[in-house]
């Protein structure tokens, strides 16, 4: 008798915990669908040649996103050619030179710490370093800026692609008397490419829309700019500046922004999702 | 000759080995050199930050975190209003994401069906890559005037004779606040906290839940009492590092958190954070003391989430120790 009683309190409380973790599944996938319902709803009419044809326009009139577009671009292009070969090297030293070696504890350590570290904090680092010295916001503070947040993405990938390299690869190359130098370039990096591959696409797509680091670097700038020692348009400074301002014309080209860089990092996720499964299977 | 031919053959071979040497030495020199500039860049962040922030460290010294006047005119700073919104913004969403995210784990790992695994794991994984700007323009014109209009003056009524949830949950509905902020901030962290949970419980030996099955357990007590215990250390590890990234979220806050410099008791109040107060304010701030008030608030930023992200990486270290078999 008791025994029944006791069983079907465990049965009840199993189905109550279950149904609740159901709807905690069922409360993230609602917020992810409600986000890119509103992103399309609201960002889709904006979409159009002028977005990528006009730059930004002043209140009340139209125009586009052209030079933001080309800003992200430019600065997103240099913080990655610059952030990757350190990245690279850094990544193959830990996993290759100095894999049990103390200082690569200490590398590892503070690196996991700045692929955490808030982005708003390596803005004024840089700030502080460069916007400070060379007297004023500019395009080249800004990339500085992503490139301290892409280094550590591309430490921590490098170092955990070149590891899954089986040994045995090692020692046939070095059995044949190869090099150290040439093992890492023939032999380990060419069998963890598609995976260093995936955390530069990652790191592009942690970039893409960053935004707090660029507001005190980059700055923002209305017109067309090529030059790197200026203050450059770039869509995620352009997206805050627009939204927080009064103005209808501006919300909208806001939103068709916010849509863009919705695209682009879920086409860079998915891209680097797929290289990887390529790679395992 | 055939000798002469032979030394040379074996200098020539030398030389390659010696220079290959070389190369390898310079190569090795070159990635040394990569991984030190980590360590600068790290270096660099703290130097330039503490230089950044003296001058305000000399003017205001400790009363800079116990004082909560942020007035510009009369240059007076204290940085209290802040670091209270950004920790009870961070808390109030730590309190809402774990819950949720270790049952949208637990969902993953043992209810759902097995064809729709891959599908939900990866749209909740997609959630965690969107840039924190969408939650911002998100919550400022979509989630806020919905929550001000709809769920927000019930909350007042519901709560209006309550005790104590009365102070926390009254006031004028703006929309905007450290409530706001709050939710928004979950709705960034759990895609986060589930994936980390869900692959430490896909750590959980196979067996071990067997074993508790075959014992009769109901699929909750298995993991109540095995699954969870065993993963302990790793989600405690992840919500560490979501809270990480809660604390300096900067852009999803700074939308709709109102941007005002008062600790208020309702939650629904306006109010600012640490990082919402930067991205607000920095290219403003007129007069060296504002500046590098500022720069101190990125100081105690940067401290506040070294403290949490180290501890988090000494326990996921533990925890990947013992998945390495090293200790027990």
């Amino acid at each position: 008798m008791r025994n029944t009683r006791l069983y079907n309190e465990r049965k009840r409380r199993n189905g109550f915990f279950l149904t609740l973790s159901v709807l905690a599944a069922l409360f993230g996938l609602l917020w992810l669908g409600f986000i890119l319902t509103s992103l399309f709803y609201n960002g889709f009419s904006g979409i159009s040649g002028r977005l990528f044809a006009e730059n930004t326009p002043p209140p009340g009139s139209d125009g586009g996103l052209a030079n933001a577009i080309f800003g992200s671009v430019v600065m997103s292009s240099l913080a990655v050619a610059g952030g990757t070969p350190i990245g690279l090297l850094a990544g193959t030293y830990l996993a290759e030179y100095g894999r049990y070696s103390r200082l690569s504890f200490f590398v590892r350590f503070v690196n996991d710490i700045l692929l955490s570290a808030p982005s708003i904090v390596t803005g004024l680092f840089i700030y502080e370093i460069i916007v400070v010295n060379m007297h004023g916001f500019s395009a080249l503070a800004g990339a500085a800026s992503l490139m301290v947040i892409v280094i550590p993405v591309v430490v921590r990938t490098t170092e955990n692609m070149l590891l899954l390299v089986p040994n045995g690869l090692r020692e046939a190359a070095a059995a044949l008397g190869a090099p150290r130098n040439a093992i890492i370039k023939a032999v380990t990096w060419r069998a963890a490419r598609a995976g260093i591959v995936t955390g530069v696409l990652l790191a592009v797509a942690r970039i893409s829309g960053e935004t707090a680091p660029l507001l005190f670097t980059a700055l923002n700038n209305q017109f067309w700019s090529t030059d790197l020692d200026k203050p450059m348009a770039n869509l995620p400074v352009v997206i805050f500046q627009f939204a927080m301002s009064p103005y209808e014309d501006w919300h909208k080209l806001a939103w068709a922004g916010a849509l863009l860089i919705t695209i682009a990092v879920l086409a860079l996720s998915v891209t680097a999702r797929l290289l990887e499964s390529s790679r395992r299977s | 000759m055939a000798a002469i031919a032979e030394s040379a053959y074996i200098e020539k071979k030398a030389a390659a080995v010696r220079r290959g040497g070389s190369d390898d030495l310079r190569f090795r020199s070159l990635t040394w050199l990569a991984s030190i500039a980590v360590m600068a860049i790290f270096a660099g962040v703290i130097a330039s930050l503490l230089i950044g922030a003296m001058p305000a460290i000399k003017a205001f010294g400790l009363s800079f975190v116990t004082n909560e006047v942020w007035n510009p005119v009369t240059e007076k700073f204290g940085a209290l209003a802040s670091i209270y919104g950004t920790l009870i913004t961070s808390f109030l969403a730590m309190l809402l994401a774990v819950p949720v995210g270790i049952g949208i784990a637990i969902f993953l790992t043992e209810i759902c069906p097995r064809p729709l695994r891959r599908p939900i794991g990866i749209s909740i994984e997609l959630l965690a890559g969107i840039p924190s700007i969408i939650f911002g323009i998100w919550g400022l014109f979509v989630f806020a005037p919905a929550f001000q209009q709809g769920l927000q003056p019930w909350l007042i009524d519901l709560f209006a004779n309550v005790p104590l949830l009365q102070i926390f949950l009254a006031g004028p509905p703006y929309g905007i606040g450290i409530f706001t902020a709050s939710i928004i901030l979950t709705v960034m962290i759990l895609p986060f906290i589930s994936a980390v949970t869900r692959d430490v419980f896909e750590t959980v030996p196979p067996t071990l839940k067997e074993a508790a099955y075959a014992m009769g357990c109901t699929t909750w007590e298995v993991m109540w009492r095995v699954v969870l215990p065993f993963a302990r250390t790793g989600v405690v590890g992840g919500a560490m590092l979501a809270l990480g990234r809660a604390l300096g979220e900067t852009m999803a806050v700074t939308f709709v958190i109102g941007n005002a410099h008062h600790i208020q008791s309702s939650l629904f109040a306006p109010g600012t954070t640490i990082s919402a107060t930067i991205a607000n304010e920095f290219t403003e701030a007129v007069g060296d003391l504002y500046l590098s008030s500022l720069i101190e608030m990125g100081l105690i930023l940067f401290v506040i989430t070294f403290v949490v992200l180290a501890s988090a990486q000494l326990m996921l270290g533990a925890l990947e120790r013992r998945a390495g078999g090293v200790s027990g």
